[in-house]
């Protein structure tokens, strides 16, 4: 079933190629299936990217390869070094700069036919309707729940389909939402997981080459709506499992009980999304445990004085092959089970990588009756930050 | 009733790395309590405090979404394949 696009009025449609986009485009134009008129609606459609980042990266390039009219890119995040592995649109020079302006750069030299934009923003509640007004699709390329719930209503409020795609580890998740009679994301998932109930960014990794894969998918349906051409993921969740190299598909419903696309709206306008995935503030996850700390100074300073501190290492077998202060190894989630090798008469430092994990092993252990117990402050990150540069950090 | 239960990748951890199950069960509630039976920990990502499924997990058997069938009451047979499908939300990290 196809999904067609409205795009421009009549009065702005470009009715004609030149020369040179006949020659670019030409693997397109001998295509029965796209020819002179798909390539002109490829021209003439405005897709605006959320993201432009492991996902944003093979979307961004593939849909200005394709001559899409008009790409706009969203996001306020700066290109850092840990995103080379997968954001496959910036090289190692534009670390540093931010993202938006990185890929409009090297979106523009691909093709020089074609309009970029750049929004160095954050999507918010206060500035998604107005951005996504002038676009025909939405491609969904973020990495967090609020704003994927933020772009769906954006999209259904305004009518546009949005290009879904998701990844974890080895796992990816595409459809599209927002097409006239379809499901949309709350259709899917009324609500989102608690903050907390499933492993944050950071400690679930990723193969980067697997959003190169998802994005690309997310790409090729955008292309179909625009075309008008073959049966769109509307209506059907695809799921990638890379490891084991299966596609899935399963059935989307639309909810009639949906508030935003159900019979019966209940949600007319955008919401605090923050609020409603029950994350305080935009940058805290989760509420800070309180438990006692020391700082890598403070801790080298004992060190050196030579007092008896137990080091224990909450963190998993294979980040203790990458760096280690030769702490005494029980990860996290072992640690109810193997209490019994730790003294609670001696003094205990924990760490993990950046902090978080070893807080949560502090608070476990006091609860267990522990006293003499704290928590290295910022992990081995900030040892490598403020006493020993020789650590590597990843 | 042979089914097998798809276990997905956020989930794994949870489930001595496993990604798959097969229980002899009759219904989708009967092949999830046999999953959380064998692993514990998996118990608080699928199921409230209360024992009800999580709004952000899905159930599927044979690509049909349970909610619009008879939720865990929905029948299984042989060769049946039960698959969890939780909200994902990586695209630009991770």
């Amino acid at each position: 079933m196809a999904s067609k696009v409205q795009t421009v009025t009549r009065a702005e449609a470009a009715t004609t190629l030149t020369n040179e986009e006949i020659l670019r485009y030409s693997r397109h134009l001998i295509m029965p299936e796209v020819g002179m008129d798909g390539q002109l609606k490829l021209k003439n459609a405005k897709v605006l990217l959320i993201g432009t980042g492991g996902l944003g990266a093979p979307l961004g390039l593939y849909l200005a390869a394709a001559g899409v009219g008009k790409l706009g890119l969203v996001d306020f995040d700066v290109v850092d070094f840990t995103n080379l592995q997968r954001q496959v649109t910036f090289g190692t020079s534009d670390v540093g700069k931010p993202k938006s302006q990185a890929a409009q750069a090297r979106l523009s030299n691909l093709n020089p036919d074609i309009q970029v934009q750049a929004f160095e923003t954050k999507l918010t509640s206060e500035n998604a309707l107005e951005l996504f007004k002038d676009f025909d699709i939405i491609v969904d390329g973020t990495d967090n729940f609020p704003t994927r719930y933020l772009v769906n209503d954006a999209c259904i409020l305004l009518g546009k389909p949005n290009v879904y795609g998701s990844i974890f580890r080895f796992e990816g998740q595409v459809t599209v939402f927002g097409t006239p009679g379809g499901p949309c994301y709350r259709c899917l998932y009324p609500e989102p997981p608690p903050p907390g109930l499933v492993p944050s960014c950071a400690e679930g990794g990723v193969l980067g080459v697997l959003p190169g894969i998802v994005g690309s998918i997310q790409a090729m349906e955008t292309i179909k709506l625009i075309l008008g051409s073959g049966d769109s993921l509307a209506e059907r969740l695809l799921l990638f499992d890379a490891l084991g190299m299966k596609f899935r598909e399963f059935k989307l419903r639309k909810n009639p009980a949906c508030p935003i696309c159900g019979d019966k709206r209940t949600i007319h306008k955008l919401i605090d999304y923050y609020e409603f995935c029950g994350v305080r503030g935009e940058e805290a996850p989760a509420p800070d445990l309180h438990v006692p700390e020391i700082t890598p100074r403070e801790f080298k300073a004992r060190l050196d004085r030579g007092d008896d501190l137990f080091v224990l290492d909450v963190r998993e077998p294979h980040e203790y092959q990458i760096c280690n202060l030769r702490g005494h190894l029980i990860p996290l989630g072992e640690l109810p089970r193997r209490v019994h090798e730790l003294d609670s008469s001696r003094e205990i430092v924990t760490h993990c990588r950046s902090g978080k994990r070893s807080a949560e092993a502090v608070d476990f252990l006091r609860k267990a009756g522990f006293r003499k117990i704290l928590n290295l402050k910022g992990g081995i990150l900030a040892w490598s930050d403020e006493v020993d540069s020789s650590v590597p950090k990843y | 009733m042979t089914v097998r239960v798809m276990i997905p990748t956020p989930l794994r951890v949870y489930a001595g790395k496993r990604d798959s199950a097969e229980f002899r069960a009759g219904t989708v509630g009967e092949a999830l309590a046999q999953l959380t039976g064998e692993f514990d920990d998996l118990r608080r990502h699928l199921f409230t405090d209360e024992g009800t499924l999580r709004s952000f997990v899905n159930v599927y058997v044979n690509g049909e979404d349970i909610r619009y069938l008879s939720k865990e009451e929905t029948p299984t047979k042989d060769g049946d394949t039960i698959s969890i499908i939780p909200s994902i939300a990586g695209g630009s990290c991770c």
